[in-house]
């Protein structure tokens, strides 16, 4: 049955979609998505609707075009489908949108590509491909609004030296499913910084491996997410250190609010045998505003060499702090403010290290609009003296 | 002018272990009376564990702890009654023994909410830049100070420097410090006894100084001392008061209250 697959560090993958039977939720990789409310894209909903547009701003210099899958440089980054979805994805996309940086380019202004959805009764199938040419420098901003049911897969390819800031922001409307698969290969001291920020859609399932063509490559994976009640957000990372002097750096953070507010954080490192002296570190942070929510974490290292420079992780999950907010107040702050603050505080340096100036007043903004539906609504039905979860 | 009129408080924290009686928690504060006047500044002394800063953050408001008997009021209105933030703006403030951090909140943003909450408006962005820094200046603290996040990273003596800037900025009638004086090397301690003179020379603040030595003393000259020990007030006198303890230490009164 299916692939054989010994740790789900070391899938083995396949364009055959007979190699990628249809879930059942028990399997490792899906036991935390709820697969019920995937409009089967994981199973045989047909992935050709067209009621969506994307909408390019880039500036000269870059080529931005769909390209017809077949004649395309789709696989460049090696990707090769390791679950269904994405297979089906690969075999039932059309096109691949396609956004090629000359090398050596400097962009002025980051590539804004907006795809907006018009409805979730048609599942569509999407695929981009971003290269990034040798000693190139690049931002590409990726924003998702609207209804839909979309399935897609990224390649982001960095040649030598290259530097891409590639941010992926879901501000689904509430009824948007979207299953993302995406695979970067990091040329050799080229880097990559990875943002996604969610906070709109039903459910939002992110899959992204990260790997290296060289010695020296750089990955940082940034993730900044508010799940509202009802609301699934999954993000499952993996690195996969196979070249020395690497490095990765994974800081996803997120909050929870409303009933059955729901998040995944699937953090997987591996270093293989021959990735010597790579340093790598990944944490997530969770901070739980109303109860009924549930944050699961799970960070995974596997090491094949004892010869690396460091390697950690951190996770933790836990609510308003007590002490912070008496702190707070006990300087005349409101609790509703001394709330706000705490949780502006919790993304603050997220964003920061995002810096993409063109999107940092936008993420601080709904920041503020989400915790405008619960925290700063009515703080004290939440009890100011709630027992508090402190974990470190 | 404002009076702190502290009488016959009964306090319990909420155990983080079995107390044993079933009942989860722990009497530490066993009738605490106590008068606080507008111009006076008052030392309480005490060694570790005898409830000095219990009696503090009842007196602030911190939820951990349960009033189970007396009264607190400023100015004849019931403390005890008031959320956190409204003793703040009635005019309490307690600089903390472990200040707390708050992580992505920056200093000069802190500043800025809590002057604006107590006042009731925003502060005008000119002067109000302009005391900040002062403040933080006299305090021997940098001006990259303002940019940091609230308590995060600093040292012990920043972190009580920075207790006594907020202090100084939000300007309240009565201040409460607990142990402000602690892990303090002798030059920082000069620092903050200056920043709480300046304080007590403005008119009509009351100062209640809780410490667990009588070195701040020299620097701070407290109008009155009381001895504090296993929950009570166990002696009470003037500045004679701190000189008889630095001689004699706690132990006469430690052993009067085991009896
Ligand atoms: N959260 C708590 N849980 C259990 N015991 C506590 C707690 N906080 C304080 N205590 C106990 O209350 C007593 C007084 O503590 P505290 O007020 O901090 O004293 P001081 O400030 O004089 O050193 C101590 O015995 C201490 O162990
Ligand atoms: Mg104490």
């Amino acid at each position: 049955m299916g692939l054989d697959v010994s740790s789900h560090l070391h899938p083995v993958g396949s364009f055959d979609l007979a190699d990628h039977p249809v879930p059942n939720g028990r399997e490792e990789v899906w036991r935390f998505t709820p697969l019920k409310r995937l409009r089967g894209l994981h199973d045989e909903a047909v992935l050709t609707g067209t009621d969506f547009d994307v909408k390019v701003e880039a500036p000269e210099g870059v080529v931005a075009h769909s390209v017809p899958s077949a004649g395309s440089e789709r696989g460049a980054s090696g990707f090769v489908p390791t679950d269904r979805v994405s297979a089906r994805v690969w075999q039932s996309a059309a096109d691949v949108f396609t956004v090629e940086v000359p090398a050596e380019a400097e962009l002025s202004d980051p590539v804004f590509v907006t795809f907006t959805g018009h409805g979730t009764a048609e599942a569509v199938a999407g695929q981009l491909l971003v290269k990034v040419g040798a000693h190139a420098t690049a931002t590409l901003v990726l924003r998702f609004q609207g209804s839909a049911t979309f399935a897609d897969n990224v390649e982001i390819v960095l040649g030598d030296g290259a530097r891409l800031t590639y941010v992926t922001l879901q501000d689904w409307a509430d009824d948007a499913v979207h299953h993302s698969t995406q695979h970067a290969l990091v040329g050799r001291d080229a880097s990559l910084k990875h943002v996604a920020v969610t906070f709109g859609g039903d459910v939002v399932r992110h899959d992204v491996t990260a790997t290296y063509a060289g010695p020296g490559g750089d990955i940082e994976m940034l993730g900044l997410y508010f799940a509202d009640a009802g609301q699934h957000i999954e993000h499952r990372l993996f690195v996969d250190h196979n070249a020395p002097k690497t490095r990765s750096h994974v800081t996803y953070k997120g909050a929870l609010q409303g009933q059955g507010a729901h998040t995944v954080w699937i953090g997987n490192v591996l270093i293989r045998k021959e990735a010597e002296g790579i340093e790598t570190y990944e944490e997530n942070r969770n901070l739980v505003l109303t109860d009924g929510c549930q944050a699961d974490s799970v960070p995974n290292l596997e090491i094949e060499t004892g010869e690396i420079e460091g390697a950690g992780h951190a996770s933790a999950t836990g609510r308003f702090d007590d002490e912070q907010l008496f702190y707070l107040r006990s300087r005349g702050i409101e609790e509703k403010e001394a709330r706000r603050l705490v949780v502006h505080g919790f993304f603050n340096d997220l964003i920061r290290r995002i810096a993409v100036p063109e999107l940092e007043e936008q993420l601080a903004a709904t920041v503020e609009a989400e915790l405008s539906k619960n925290v700063l609504r009515d703080a004290s039905s939440l009890g100011s003296s709630a027992t508090m979860v402190k974990e470190d | 002018m404002s009076t702190l009129e502290i009488k016959d408080l009964h306090v319990t924290v909420d155990a983080e272990k079995d107390t044993g009686d079933g009942t989860g928690h722990k009497e530490i504060l066993k009738g605490v009376t106590l008068t606080v006047k507008s111009g006076e500044t008052h030392a309480i002394m005490g060694p570790n564990g005898s409830g000095k800063s219990t009696l503090a953050y009842s007196v602030a408001g911190h939820p951990k702890y349960t009033i189970t008997g007396g009264s607190v009021t400023l100015d004849g209105n019931d403390v005890l009654a008031m959320t956190v933030d409204e003793r703040a703006r009635a005019g309490l403030f307690l600089a903390m023994q472990y200040p707390v951090e708050v992580p992505g909140v920056s200093v000069s943003n802190f500043l800025r909410t809590a002057k604006t909450a107590i006042d009731g408006e925003a502060p005008k962005l000119r002067t109000w830049v302009k005391d900040v820094n002062a403040t933080l200046d006299a305090l021997n603290l940098d001006a990259t100070f303002g940019q940091r996040s609230v308590n995060e990273g600093f040292s012990g003596g920043e972190k009580k420097r920075h207790e006594i800037a907020q202090m100084e900025l939000l300007d309240p009638g009565m201040a409460i410090l607990d142990e402000t004086d602690s892990g303090l090397d002798i030059d920082a301690l000069k620092i903050v006894s200056e920043g709480v003179n300046r304080f007590r020379a403005k008119e009509d603040k009351a100062v209640l100084l809780i410490t667990h030595y009588t070195r701040i003393l020299r620097y701070i000259q407290p109008d009155f001392v009381h001895v504090f020990v296993n929950g009570r007030i166990a002696d009470e006198g003037g500045p004679e008061l701190a000189e008889e303890l630095e001689a004699s230490g706690y132990d006469k009164y430690v052993k009067a209250a085991a009896v």
